[in-house]
């Protein structure tokens, strides 16, 4: 198995004229996770959109490494997962029709077995050909789950990770958390006390709100 | 090319369902070529004035339609899941088919609906005006799918289009409507080989400009 890296140095995100963090700077190689922590617009969300590729730097850079070489920015989808409160999956098509539809664009081959059995992991096998528009939000955050294991990332970024969720759920993100940190990549953004444990290392955001170029 | 087709796939099988972009192309299409019916009548105008009826009519129903592609992404805040599953470039080359082939169907049902109610609207070459047709359709539905991807992003969407459309379609529009009036009067295609050429370098460039371009436009 490949070693992956991923490298942040010196990121700075402003947007338009206001500055949301600058000079952020870690590097975790595959096992390693962190937690991101700050307050309310310290820029946990922003930053997890960066790292996931959706989102432009203003300054500095990151990149993640997958044995020697570098992976190209447009191709960061392949290896990470997302779950993030701003994601949104197609509420007019089934769960199962939306994983089908996005091993099909990833052009991964996935059975419908193998789909079933990623739907019966979040819970939702029995629901699996209702559309998400009549998922409740706990639901929807478990489709997020689906979506983001479906290519088996080596990477996993989490955003508010267990907001919606019962007791149930939380117990599989707990575990899908315990796996990724003693495997692969794990970056969790949380306000959450209790989630502080789920990193090796933590960061708290507020403390790079100063304009170094200044 | 196989993402890019699974891409056309879910924007096509998402609009079956809700109708984002049809709907408003049909009633567009149903309520201008009435008028335009209802003020001709029986008189006969000119190739002119028919062949430039008929592309004002295109160019203004791909104005109310194809924007719907990326628009709709961004408004639902889809956009995010669909950058985390594919190559901006296979996004941008489903969209596009998507386009190709809504705007196909569109310019097809215009066409025969024009042929059938203007009894002065005969073409005479017909292989002049399919080629322009089809060249004509790659053309305005590349461009409408990059701005389309550009006012995706701006505040004030519903504006911002026919403004940006307008001068970006306008050398397709106006080689149409030449190349239809050269049809319908029975000129060879040689007569409008310019014409011609203009709408295939038209055609190339565009695709290859949007697909150098898209990239940045895509990502926030
Ligand atoms: N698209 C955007 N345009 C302008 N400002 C934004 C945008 N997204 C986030 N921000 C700003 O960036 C800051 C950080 O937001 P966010 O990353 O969501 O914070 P957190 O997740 O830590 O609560 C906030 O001040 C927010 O207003
Ligand atoms: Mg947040």
């Amino acid at each position: 198995m490949n070693n992956v890296r991923l490298i942040v140095s010196n990121l700075r995100k402003a947007f338009n004229r206001r500055l949301v963090f600058d000079g952020v700077s870690f590097t975790l190689e595959k096992p390693a996770s962190i937690v991101i922590t700050g307050r309310n617009g310290s820029g946990k969300s922003t930053l997890i959109k960066i790292l996931a590729g959706v989102l432009s730097t203003s300054g500095g850079n990151f990149f993640y490494e997958v044995g020697e070489s570098k992976l190209d920015s447009e191709n960061i989808y392949k290896i990470i997962g997302l779950v993030s409160p701003y994601l949104i999956l197609y509420d007019e098509f089934t769960a199962f029709e939306n994983l089908h539809l996005f091993s099909k664009i990833r052009g991964i081959k996935k059975s419908n077995e193998e789909i079933f059995d990623l739907l019966d992991q979040v819970g939702l096998y029995e629901r699996r050909n209702d559309l998400l528009r009549t998922f409740s939000s706990g639901m929807k955050q478990r489709m997020k789950y689906a979506s983001a294991l479906i290519h088996n990332p080596t990477v996993l970024l989490l955003d508010e990770p267990t907001s919606n969720l019962d007791d149930e759920g939380k117990k599989f993100v707990n575990k899908l958390i315990q796996d990724f940190k003693s495997n692969k990549i794990l970056v969790v953004a949380t306000n959450e006390q209790s989630d502080f444990q789920f990193g090796d290392s933590i960061i708290n955001l507020d403390a790079y709100k100063i304009n170094s170029k200044r | 090319m196989k993402k890019a087709y699974y891409i056309f796939h879910k924007d096509f099988s998402s609009e079956l369902r809700m109708r984002f972009a049809l709907n408003a192309l049909i009633m567009f299409v149903v309520v201008s070529l009435s008028t335009i019916l209802f003020a001709i009548g029986s008189e006969k105008a000119t190739e002119n004035v028919y062949a430039g009826m008929m592309w004002v009519v295109v160019f203004f129903s791909a104005m109310s339609g194809l924007s719907r592609t990326f628009v709709s992404e961004e408004e639902r805040g889809t956009n995010l899941i669909l950058s985390l599953i594919a190559h901006p470039v296979n996004i941008f080359l489903g969209k596009f088919l998507f386009n190709l082939v809504l705007i196909f169907f569109i310019n097809t049902i215009i066409a025969i609906l024009y042929l059938t109610l203007f009894s002065g609207f005969v073409i005479q070459n017909w292989y002049s005006f399919i080629l322009a047709f089809v060249l004509g359709n790659i053309g305005i539905a590349t461009s409408s799918t990059i701005i389309a991807a550009i006012i995706a992003k701006a505040n004030v969407k519903g504006t911002l289009y026919p403004v940006l459309a307008f001068p970006i379609l306008l050398p397709v529009i106006l080689m149409l409507i030449e190349i239809t009036k050269s049809a319908m009067v029975g000129e060879s295609i040689s007569e409008v080989q310019s014409e011609f050429f203009v709408l295939l370098s038209y055609d190339v460039v565009m695709l290859t400009a949007s697909l150098m371009v898209f990239d940045i436009i895509w990502k926030d």
